[in-house]
């Protein structure tokens, strides 16, 4: 099988999910025609009346979903671009990640939505957004953000497949980017795992997305230096692999989160928290984030761009002097 | 512009008080330069600068207390006169009190402003790098950025996993910080440093010494006036306690809390003792160089009947009463900051000269404030002269963690009954024995006395 990029690995995904399940249906703006990213290229002609088309409104594509979900369908919704979700925050946060617990268990609400996320595409402030933080900060919802193509496939069939709302985050940035085999290539297909996907004795670098990429590459030119770092792609943000972050953080004592949304309260608080708070004493530095500056948004222009974005090189700098610490 | 702070002076200190700035803003630094005048609990001592160049601003007040490691003073690096010394050349600021007499102490000739003007500027990249250097050279700088003595939870959970001396591990993190990997190398290493001391010997050694049997006379004020506060018109004023007043107090406190404590007196003769002195005093200063006192005469006696009367000769440690082999006799002495308490170390093994020469030299460094810590610690039973003071019978308060303290009382001239029913006018000396009843009872207490006292009467 050819190498597949993150974009074809869901297209495909999708295909697949859509022939076993006959309740599957996609909902979601331009997604008969495909989709600004092609996520749902061909599937309209393959499954008439399955891939529906929306009004632009966030809250109803959400709420629509909900209703479906209730009456046995098995959405699989598509927010364009995740800057516009919040108008489905509502329907998201308070109705379905609730249903769960509010029927005491009596009842699920299968659904699932995806949406692209992240900069780097010079977007600006519209279409470069990490939104997951506050998602995260909601029980009963599940969040997962991948970075390789494998993982994009096998998260995305346990999503669909997960009797509770599942908030599916693709990087855009990576949709093309990113390639890999995919027979053979590790996936994950539990949701609440993270992977250790380097190893190494100096310190852990924890982050997901398209920074689990820069990671990797700050951590591949300081091996050349001689810092050897561990690399944790997190998976699932909510709920976070408290077991395999804490052994990370505990191995190598130096802990550096990098996420992509701007540092206050972002995902990276939360983690730091976790190993602050179960791993004190393992602990040889202090614990550092690497993450966007407290600027309202993405900006357009690249230099800005640029500067808002973490990156290797600044991963790298942050990794040298917690090895030096 | 580099930053000092308070270094460690001894186990067990955590803070200290500036008595007197050597240097002001503007003078010229060099090398070991004493910058200032510190006291702590345990001793008093300058603090010599690590780094060359022009005393920046005073951050800590005469007279202010700050916890080590706080900044004291900066310092702005650079070669002075141009001479370009090299900084990294800082001798190992060991933790331990560096005082320099100050007839040896440099003082800068030329004016602040020219030296400045000579002076070749380190740019603070070079200036980190090489505080850098000098931390991990030599390991224990007590420089800025030093985290010599910063140990992360990490370290410490494998030093006391693993048994690991930390202090005799080079640390190759920042500031000379010693990391976890420090340890790990160690251990895969196989040759870990000794452990600590046990328990009981670090408390020996840690202890506070400092102990005041009895108050110090009325009227010998602290050197550094304490800070008073409140309104001028105020009816009162409270006073600040200095260091060794607080840990006099916190020792005094403990040792009535702790140890249940009996009293006992006894009066010798030593008229003997009173004419021997008198006529070997002037040829004792001319030959020995220091002034013949009773005291010597009187701490050999000490010893001779400790040696009678071991019990005596001892130290709680933990819950241990622990009788040591060796006499190192505390001398309460009334310096003009409070009361300390040296010790002679081997005093047992000391002749009355030797004994002399010992105390001498302790009294006057305590007087000095010039006592080294080990100068203060370790002692397993203490004199006391409060006939100094013009006392003829005192209660003294037994230095914890010892058991017994003996005062040596002002030698009178009384009418005396002798054994053949007449009456003569003989010099006579009280000496009073407190101790901890946990460790002996009186029939020891009574013992020891009994024996001093023959000893005394026996010198003729």
């Amino acid at each position: 099988m050819a190498q597949a990029s993150v974009i074809e690995a869901i297209r495909s995904t999708l295909d697949e999910e859509l022939a076993a399940d006959e309740r599957m249906f996609i909902l979601g703006e331009d997604v008969e025609a495909g989709g600004v990213f092609r996520a749902t290229d061909g599937l309209a002609a393959k499954y008439p009346g399955r891939i529906i088309d929306s009004p632009l409104a966030e809250s109803s594509i959400i709420g629509l979903s909900i209703g479906a979900a209730h009456y046995g369908m098995r959405p699989v919704a598509e927010i364009q671009f995740a800057d516009f979700i919040h108008s489905g925050f509502d329907q998201l946060c308070s109705e379905a990640s609730r249903w769960c617990y509010r029927t005491k268990g009596d009842a699920y609400l299968p659904m699932v939505v995806r949406t692209p996320w992240g900069g780097g595409v010079h977007g600006g402030q519209h279409h470069s957004q990490s939104i997951e933080a506050y998602y995260t900060h909601m029980p009963g919802l599940k969040v997962i953000a991948p970075a390789f193509p494998a993982d994009y496939r096998s998260l995305l069939k346990a999503a669909i497949a997960d009797p509770n709302p599942v908030l599916f985050l693709e990087h855009k940035r990576t949709y093309r980017m990113v390639r890999q085999e995919l027979e053979g290539a590790p996936a994950e297909s539990v949701i609440g795992r993270a992977r250790v996907t380097r190893r190494g004795g100096d310190l852990a670098i924890f982050a997901y997305g398209l920074m689990l990429h820069e990671s990797l590459a700050a951590a591949e030119s300081l091996a050349g230096e001689g810092i050897e770092c561990t690399v944790v792609d997190l998976l699932t943000l909510l709920p976070l692999d408290r077991e395999t972050i804490l052994e990370a953080a505990k191995a190598t004592g130096k802990v550096l989160i990098v996420h992509e949304d701007t540092l206050t309260g972002g995902l990276g608080g939360e983690i730091a928290a976790l190993i602050a708070e179960h791993a004190f004493e393992y602990l040889d530095a202090p614990i550092r984030r690497v993450a966007a500056p407290d600027i309202p948004a993405m900006p357009y222009h690249h230099a800005m761009e640029s500067f808002f974005m973490p990156d290797a090189a600044k991963i790298a700098a942050a990794a040298r002097e917690l090895a030096a610490y | 512009m580099a930053t000092v702070t308070m270094p460690q002076l001894g186990e067990s200190v955590t803070e200290g008080t500036i008595l007197a700035w050597l240097k002001q803003p503007g003078d010229v630094v060099r090398l070991d330069d004493p910058l200032c005048e510190i006291e702590t609990e345990k001793v008093t001592a300058e603090l010599p600068s690590q780094f060359e160049g022009t005393m920046g601003a005073i951050l800590v007040q005469q007279g202010e207390t700050v916890a080590v490691g706080a900044p004291l003073c900066e310092v702005e690096e650079g070669a002075v006169e141009g001479k370009a010394a090299p900084v990294a050349a800082a001798g190992g600021w060991s933790g331990g009190p560096m005082a320099i007499p100050p007839e040896e102490r440099e003082l800068p000739a030329a004016p602040a402003a020219a030296a400045v003007g000579t002076t070749e500027i380190v740019r603070p990249r070079q200036a980190a790098a090489t505080m850098r250097n000098a931390a991990t050279g030599n390991g224990r700088s007590g420089g800025p950025e030093d985290r010599t003595r910063f140990y992360s939870p990490a370290v410490m959970r494998l030093a006391e996993e693993h048994h690991v001396d930390l202090a005799a591990i080079e640390g190759t993190g920042i500031g000379g910080r010693v990391t976890r990997k420090d340890v790990e190398a160690v251990l895969a290493g196989g040759g870990a440093p000794p452990a600590a001391p046990a328990p009981a010997q670090q408390e020996k050694a840690g202890m506070p010494s400092a102990a005041a049997p009895v108050e110090p006379i009325a009227g010998t004020a602290a050197a550094l006036p304490p800070a008073v506060r409140g309104a001028p018109d105020s009816p009162w004023e409270a006073v600040t306690f200095s260091a060794t007043r607080r840990t006099i107090a916190e020792n005094l406190k403990r040792s009535n809390l702790e140890a249940p404590q009996a009293w006992t007196m006894v009066e010798a003769d030593v008229t003997g003792l009173v004419r021997l002195r008198e006529r070997d005093k002037e040829r004792f200063l001319r030959e020995e160089g220091v002034e013949l006192t009773l005291l010597p005469y009187f701490t050999a006696a000490v010893c001779e009947s400790l040696r009678e009367f071991p019990m005596l000769n001892a130290r709680w440690e933990g819950d241990e009463l622990r009788r040591y082999h060796a006499l190192d006799i505390g001398i309460a002495v009334a310096a003009e900051q409070g009361l300390v308490v040296p010790v002679v170390h081997g005093a047992g093994d000391l002749s009355v000269a030797g004994l002399a020469k010992r105390i001498a030299d302790v009294a006057q460094r305590a007087h000095a404030r010039k006592l080294r810590v080990e100068d203060i610690e370790g002692g397993t039973f203490t004199v006391n002269n409060t006939g100094s003071f013009g006392s003829i019978a005192s209660k003294p308060i037994v230095n914890y963690p010892q058991v017994g303290i003996v005062t040596m009382e002002r030698a009178v001239r009384r009418p005396v009954v002798r054994d053949d029913d007449a009456i003569s006018v003989r010099w006579m000396m009280n000496v009073c024995l407190s101790f901890d009843h946990r460790a002996l009872d009186g029939l020891a207490a009574g013992g020891f006395l009994a024996a001093l006292k023959r000893r005394l009467e026996a010198i003729a």
